[in-house]
């Protein structure tokens, strides 16, 4: 042990140098701290303050837009609001639904498989801590050109992740997004979806209460993975031989001893042990010691050797730094802890007691009895900084818009139509994602009722009444690139019309925010105006928001990403058994589109696909008009009308018609009224086909709702038939449909190169 | 009629095992891995997972557990087991099924629903379907390749212990497209696709694999 850097000696040396501009922080963020305490911080304390004030912890560059998601109006649903780990949404018959999506975009960059396996267990973790049992995970993904190189490299690493890790913890996969584009190739998306169910008394919040009770870390093992920055102060601080070598940046999973984590949580719950709990993610001992302390009513001391270390040598602050995964920290009366221990026991979950809730209002951390954290915790966890950044529109937005993409060339003969109808479905955003969804686990705990390729995912969370919920999970970052406001909505609607088409009543929202950097003025615009968009869509759909992430600096050197926000939106059945499903099944089924569709073309997949275009209008949202169709699909699915019902989207009717036929093999005859291409093509919103077999009554119903109706035509035979305009074979539509991720990926036959380091990860 | 459901750290399918065995009619009892009490069950059920994280190899660990040492010696006295894929797995590593699981030939976990023709419908879990019949089930592992050396796989053939072949593609390079084995008894038996999953419209793709659940429950009462 050598010289720990004290609170007395940062009171007695106030002008030794401090590595603050590496650790992130700005000359008056360091200047503010100083303030904060009446002297300089001691090391431990400047590194808890820099990765507090980190943009990814403290929110400082969006908070000021966020609170816009705080101010809609209350919603009965709504159990637990913006601020905790995750919200929580009554879902009825006394059941709590809590669900939030994070990225984990640039450690799945850098190491894929880890960087994907961990975002999957952090926000596993996050729904633990709010007392519920996870029941689901969902992955939304974005990479480079499918083409790519990298993308090679990273795709496959990162499916693997998302799949090791929740295959190995037992949660399904329900669904999720797959989409490429050039934006994405330094920069993959990985956010991920993580739902969890409990009774509205088991909701647990992460504050410290009650003086004298115990601080418990539990789980795996604090090493030094995850550090990243504060490697700075390991020269500064300690050790005549020097820095030791650290891990790599990016934190290492296991999901093994997670799921022991999560039993081992829910008979501590269960078993009334718990005062108030968190998870350590971000941050580490520093956000949960800092954010538990602040959000009680006093304070906290921490005994930092007493936490279970799997590296000898790691320095104080550093323990407080490192994100080692599976961990959480509990608040337990003296009283419980025997028995806290004895849980953690049976399930082989290492426990320890690091400290206790104090009276006063300090965060206090001693090492060796030394004291080197005195902090007043709100000024670490919730009084960051918070920033007005300037905002610019994009100087290229006008050009763009004007680029109208209706003035493309059309296909003008059938065989033409037919073509750029066969590239759209096989291209890689089109095409069947199964060899994606193969590496996940979608039966585990018999309760998944539909999962990918359906609309929505829907799991069963009571076995004998059938109530259920719904979860979807969408982002066009094309409609958000030529319009921010207008694309955060149209995402938001879609996420809105996949719950509502498998009958669901859509009840509350989540989202990812995924932009560049928020130092370019440009990239700060786009986030406004995607924030405010998102906050008047829910107005407007009259849903809550229940929390979410925001992931900035997702750029290649001074490149952005398209602003990609990720909108998740829970619905919920009142009998899962009366879900509308997105195949066709039957033959003999009248097929018809509810809903408007006008020449739109902005953004769209046929642009891209075809003519390599982005540009124009996005299409028009109309909200009430989502609204009307979400209310008639319920009342569709609650009367047993519709056999099927697909939302149209990215690729329009055209791939709606693909998945629906291919689902089961059934092909349908079908008329087109107007113009053909607009008809296939166009991506307005607000649009579903359904298939019935009581086509009148379903009109009826929709007239009283305001929906328009258009007949396509009837189910049945093995083609797709478009009267005067195509005829395909199933097999041929599937062969070309099929074939496109096996043929980029490596065919399911063909094993490829494997991207797991041997012998690290649970394979079965 | 009391059918045991083991949990290991790790196991998985422990929740759809005890469904499985109450839509059949039976009691379903947790069983603790690291206890030795088999509460007077009449057949017990490895569950699918990933027990200990697969780390060592698949089943390995749990196959040296506590309560596992009972199992194998009332296995031995006749108790009908199944293992579902990390079960099959934990039976080939605690020595009463032949054989081992390897990583899939394409080195991917892989979950589809799968075709299975039963081979035999005279062991104590397949009583309720007929020779020859084809069922669908879910399959979903990533270590779910059946191995054994030729002259083995030659025995086992010859004794009519294979239950189980995949029909319609084999999805993971199991030797002989074999699915599932047995023990010379026919008490015992193993496979790797999850009967478990397809017990019920709503959640399955077939409710084929509630058969395993009800012809366990008249083997026991044929006994």
């Amino acid at each position: 042990m050598t010289s720990v850097d004290t609170v007395q000696n940062a009171a007695q040396h106030p002008d030794d140098e401090q590595p603050w501009a590496e650790l992130g922080l700005k000359a008056d963020e360091y200047a503010r701290i100083r303030e904060i305490l009446g002297r300089r911080p001691t090391t431990a304390e400047l590194a808890m303050y820099s990765v507090m004030w980190s943009e990814h912890c403290s929110y400082k560059s969006s908070k000021v837009h966020l609170r816009q998601f705080g101010d809609l109006p209350k919603s009965d649903a709504l159990l637990v609001g913006i601020g905790e780990n995750a919200g929580v949404v009554d879902v009825g018959e006394g059941y709590a639904v809590t669900f939030k999506v994070e990225s984990h975009n640039h450690p799945s960059y850098v190491e894929p498989y880890q960087g994907a396996a961990t975002g999957v267990g952090g926000i596993v973790r996050d729904i633990l801590t709010m007392g519920a049992r996870p029941i689901a995970v969902m992955d939304s993904l974005r990479f480079g050109r499918a083409d790519a190189p990298d993308t090679a490299r990273v795709l496959p690493g990162v499916v693997a992740g998302v799949g090791g890790y929740g295959n190995c913890l037992g949660l399904p996969n329900i669904g999720g997004e797959l989409l490429f584009d050039e934006c994405y190739t330094g920069n993959p998306l990985v956010n991920a979806l993580c739902v969890g169910v409990m009774k509205h008394d088991d909701v647990h919040l992460a504050k410290a209460e009650g003086v004298g009770n115990k601080v418990i870390l539990f789980g795996a093992r604090t090493g030094g993975d995850g550090i990243g920055g504060v490697s700075v102060l390991a020269s500064e601080t300690f050790d005549a031989e020097g820095p030791a070598k650290r891990a790599p940046a990016v934190q290492v999973g296991d999901p093994f001893t997670e799921k022991l984590l999560i039993e081992a949580c829910l008979e501590l719950f269960a078993q009334d042990l718990v005062t108030g709990i968190q998870d350590l993610g971000g941050a580490g001992l520093s956000c949960a010691t800092s954010e538990l302390a602040s959000a009680g009513t006093g304070g906290m001391h921490v005994d930092l050797e007493t936490v279970p270390l799997r590296d000898s040598t790691l320095t104080p602050a550093e323990i407080l730094m490192s994100e080692s995964q599976e961990r959480m920290c509990a608040i337990v009366e003296p009283g419980k802890v025997e028995q806290f221990l004895a849980v953690c026991r049976k399930w082989d979950v290492r426990a320890a007691v690091i400290g206790e809730v104090t009276d006063g209002d300090r965060l206090t951390v001693d090492w060796h009895g030394e004291r080197i954290v005195d902090v007043p915790p709100r000024t670490v966890a919730h009084e960051g900084p918070v920033y007005e950044r300037p905002m610019q529109r994009p100087a290229d937005l006008d050009a763009l818009r004007a680029d109208d993409a209706g003035k493309l060339p059309r296909p003008g003969t059938p065989a033409e139509i037919q073509a750029h109808w066969l590239a759209v479905v096989s291209s890689p955003d089109g095409a069947d994602k199964s060899w994606v969804t193969e590496q996940y686990d979608r039966y585990v705990r018999g309760n998944t009722v539909l999962a990918q390729p359906e609309d929505a995912g829907v799991i069963r969370i009571d076995e004998d009444s059938h109530r259920g919920i719904a979860l979807s999970l969408d982002g066009n970052a094309r409609f958000a690139r030529l319009d921010p406001y207008t694309g955060a909505q149209l995402n938001l609607a879609e996420a809105y019309r996949n719950v509502a088409a498998t009958g669901a009543t859509p009840l509350a929202v989540t989202n990812c925010l995924n932009f560049g950097s928020p130092e370019n003025p440009e990239v700060m615009w786009q986030f406004a105006e995607a924030v405010r968009g998102l906050a008047d869509g829910c107005r407007a759909l009259g849903l809550p928001v229940t929390g979410g992430n925001v992931s900035l600096y997702n750029q290649t050197g001074d490149v952005a990403i398209n602003p990609t926000p990720v909108i998740g939106v829970l619905g919920v059945h009142e009998d899962v058994r009366a879900r509308i499903p997105s195949g066709w099944r039957t033959a003999g089924e009248t097929v018809l589109l509810l809903g408007e569709t006008r020449p739109e073309f902005g953004g769209s997949a046929w642009a891209g696909v075809v003519h390599g275009h982005l540009g124009g209008q996005p299409p028009a949202v109309d909200l009430a008009a989502e609204r009307a169709l979400a209310e008639l699909l319920a009342a569709l699915g609650r009367d047993g009308l519709a056999g099927s019902a697909h939302d149209l989207a990215d690729g329009g009717l055209a791939q709606a018609l693909t998945e629906s036929a291919l689902r089961y093999g059934v092909g349908a005859r079908l008329a087109l009224h107007g113009d053909a291409f607009t008809a296939l093509f166009s991506e307005s919103a607000a649009r579903v086909v359904v298939t019935t077999t009581e086509p009148d009554r379903v009109r009826n119903i929709a007239r009283a709702a305001g929906v328009p109706v258009t007949e396509l035509g009837t189910t049945g035979g093995g083609s797709l038939v478009v009267d005067g305009v195509l005829e395909l074979p199933l097999a041929e539509l599937r062969a070309a449909w099929s074939a496109t991720l096996p043929a980029l990926f490596g065919g399911p036959e063909h094993g490829t190169a494997l991207t797991v380091p041997a012998g690290t990860v649970p394979t079965s | 009629m009391r059918i045991g459901v083991i949990t290991f750290p790790g196991s998985l399918d422990d929740v759809d095992a005890a469904r499985a065995v109450r839509l059949a009619g039976g009691d379903p009892v947790s069983l603790w891995h690291g206890e030795h009490d088999l509460k007077d069950v009449d057949a017990v059920v490895l569950p699918g997972g990933f027990s200990y994280g697969d780390y060592l190899r698949a089943g390995a660990i749990a196959a040296r557990s506590p309560l596992m040492q009972d199992v194998v010696a009332a296995a031995k006295g006749g108790l009908p087991v199944l293992g579902i894929c990390n079960g099959f797995q934990v039976l080939c590593e605690a020595g009463l099924l032949p054989g081992a699981l390897t990583r899939n030939s394409h080195l991917h976990f892989r979950n589809r629903d799968q075709l299975l023709r039963v081979e035999r419908a005279d062991t104590a879990w397949t009583g309720d379907y007929a020779d020859g019949q084809e069922i669908l089930v879910p399959v979903k592992n990533g270590e779910g390749r059946y191995v054994g050396s030729e002259a083995d796989l030659d025995r086992l053939e010859g004794e009519g212990r294979v239950v189980f072949r995949y029909v319609g593609g084999n999805p993971n390079g199991s030797s002989r497209d074999i699915a599932g084995v047995t023990s010379e008894n026919g008490r015992v038996v193993g496979l790797m696709p999850h009967p478990e999953h397809a017990v019920e419209d709503l959640t399955g793709p077939s409710t084929d694999g509630l058969g395993f659940f009800t012809s366990i429950l008249k083997a026991v009462v044929a006994a």
